[in-house]
């Protein structure tokens, strides 16, 4: 181990002190704590989908699926089998993982616009099941009639269901580790690899690395971890949708990712900060804010194709 | 029982017509140019309901002419000005732009149309039943597949015997080479656009006589046209019309016997096709 280069983590300080300390400082700027746990859930989907996105190089559309699987696996655990937000979490997880994981071998031998459109089409399966099977998903109207449960440790019980802050730091400490390990997946040889496919597939090839293999794994991963947002998404707001699994859900965490940067780890967190509370914002501001929302996309891809951190660090090079 | 699957299967049909009709015009798009065109649903509204404005002026006839042109100039304006600076690209960014577009669009009409869902004449007699026996063909739903058939068989004409239909074939086998041979492959991109976008503006002032007028019909006719395409194979127009018509009556016989499978089972179709063949019924091999 060498000496702790500081000029280097520096900015990961800043990102996870900023992070400790949201429920009070965005108190303090004039939001509220459940804001700050929808920038942290919606970061976790976007930096969960540019593992495949950005470090892989592979053009996921579809993310919004596995996302909406979590959540419902989720809800539906607390709803009708068990009342606890722990299993509510694990089962919501691999639901979304085990669906990914299954469709995976029919997609990975795609590329480009053309992963993009089938990912797209096969999340529409999912949010046709939630729509119509309206006797256990609740249909166009939701999941409703649960809520999030107490954290029980046997020694204590943490109410996260009338304490936002608390519901905030259970919400944290996932979104720490899951994003501790695919910083550790990124910096492995594993995910060296990635970046090598992403860099030049034929030359990866030709080196003998099974790219689908590796294609399939990694889009395991992100999709699990996107479940895993899902999860967390459910619990947030107490309540599952299908609009939660629609494509236009995927749209919004690409665009997250892109404007924030896709090249760079926080990236998608900073696009996710922006892109919730912009959100907020226009839908209290307008009734037209779907076309805010269009001309938002519009723009991004104009003017900040390469996003925020992107072209921060571009000039700090030059 | 045989009356009420042979109802759905011509519904089907038709319905199989319009998904072949808005595929065939991303399709046209995405093998020239690379761009998946999310924004194509909401050409179709678009042309929808100019037709709907302009019946006061010009009658049913007028703006059944008039209005598909009119959205391919729409469309050509938004190629030339946001679309072609991002060819060449990763494709990424014209799939996010077409998306943000979409959402334009379907606000814009609600904007400026109102969400609630408007009348749409048709002509009192092509509205009549054919016959008694067979309730469902109505003049409209035959004039429907007529114009869809009519359509289908002059782009293919148009494909293969006019110079800009051969320019387009040879830009999607190979876009560098027709650039050196001195075509002005901008003008050719943007040609090619309008005329996908305006089969998506003939689909529209088709389908709002059939399904209404709503701001939301684009939305929910792309992503089955997405799923004709992969269907039929990627890369391959008259697969793309296959495709359409195919998930078209499949969802049709899905809704006699499964009604709430009706919308999942082009789903279960695409994932069937892709495991068994994974480059489409008439996809090319090696392609992709």
């Amino acid at each position: 181990m060498g000496a702790f280069d500081f000029k280097r983590q520096a900015p990961n300080l800043i990102v996870w002190l900023l992070l400790l300390a949201m429920p009070f400082w965005l108190v303090a700027v004039g939001g509220y704590v459940e804001l700050g746990t929808r920038v942290v859930v919606l970061g976790l989907a976007a930096m969960a989908l540019n593992f495949l996105l950005g470090y892989t190089g592979v053009l996921s559309f579809g993310h919004a699926a596995y996302f909406g699987l979590g959540a419902y696996g989720t809800g539906m655990i607390i709803r009708y089998v068990v009342p606890s937000t722990g299993l509510g979490i694990v089962v919501g997880t691999l639901v979304g993982t085990l669906a990914a994981a299954i469709i995976g071998p029919l997609i990975i031998r795609l590329r480009g616009v053309y992963f993009a459109m089938v990912t797209i089409a096969f999340g529409q399966v999912f949010y046709f099941i939630a729509f119509r099977w309206n006797t256990v998903t609740g249909g166009d109207d939701g999941l409703t009639g649960w809520t999030r449960m107490p954290l029980d440790f046997g020694f204590a019980k943490v109410d996260i269901l009338h304490k936002p802050v608390a519901f905030y730091y259970l919400v944290f400490v996932v979104f720490a580790i899951s994003v501790g390990i695919m910083a550790w997946l990124l910096r492995s040889p594993f995910g060296r690899t990635l970046i090598a496919i992403r860099e030049n597939e034929r030359r990866a090839r030709f080196l003998g690395i099974p790219v689908d293999r590796h294609i399939w794994i990694s889009w395991v991963i992100s999709c699990g971890f996107v479940s895993l947002a899902g999860a967390l998404y459910a619990l947030l707001n107490n309540f599952v949708d299908p609009r939660a699994l629609y494509w236009t859900q995927s749209g919004d965490f690409v665009i997250m990712a892109v404007l924030g940067g896709m090249r760079s780890f926080w990236g998608p967190l900073l696009g996710a900060a922006i892109f919730v509370v912009l959100q907020d914002y226009l839908s209290s501001a307008t009734e037209n804010w779907m076309s805010f929302l269009g001309l938002f996309f519009v723009l991004v891809v104009l003017f900040f194709p390469r996003g925020i951190l992107g072209m921060l660090r571009r000039k700090a090079v030059s | 029982m045989t009356q009420v699957l042979l109802f759905n299967v011509f519904n089907g049909l038709i319905v199989g017509a319009f998904y072949a009709l808005m595929a065939l015009g991303l399709s046209l798009i995405l093998n020239l140019s690379g761009v998946i065109n999310f924004a194509h649903g909401g050409f179709l509204a678009i042309g929808g309901y100019l037709a709907y404005t302009l019946i006061p002026y010009v009658g049913f006839w007028g703006a059944f002419v008039i209005a598909p042109f009119l959205v391919a100039f729409i469309g050509i304006i938004v190629e030339r000005v946001l679309i072609r600076p991002l060819y060449g690209r990763d494709p990424l960014y014209s799939l996010l732009l077409t998306f943000g577009l979409a959402f334009m669009f379907e606000d814009g009409t609600r904007f400026i149309w109102g969400a609630q869902s408007l009348p749409y004449q048709v002509p009192g007699w092509l509205l009549s039943p054919l016959s008694s026996a067979y309730f469902f063909l109505t003049g409209y739903r035959l004039f429907m597949v007529l114009i869809v058939g009519i359509a289908v068989v002059a782009l293919f004409l148009i494909l293969n015997y006019t110079r800009l239909g051969i320019r387009i074939r040879a830009g999607t086998l190979d876009l560098e080479t027709v650039s050196l041979l001195g075509v002005n492959v901008r003008v050719l991109r943007s040609l090619n656009f309008g005329l996908g976008v305006y089969l998506a503006g003939l689909a529209g002032v088709l389908a709002v006589g059939q399904l209404g007028l709503q701001p939301t019909i684009g939305a929910s006719l792309i992503m089955p046209s997405f799923v004709a395409i992969i269907v039929g194979g990627l890369g391959s127009l008259p697969g793309t019309l296959l495709g359409g018509l195919l998930i078209g009556v499949a969802s049709g016989i899905t809704t006699v016997f499964w009604p709430s499978a009706t919308e999942a089972v082009i789903y279960v179709m695409m994932a069937a096709v892709l495991l068994v063949r994974p480059r489409g019924l008439l996809g090319e091999e090696g392609r992709f």
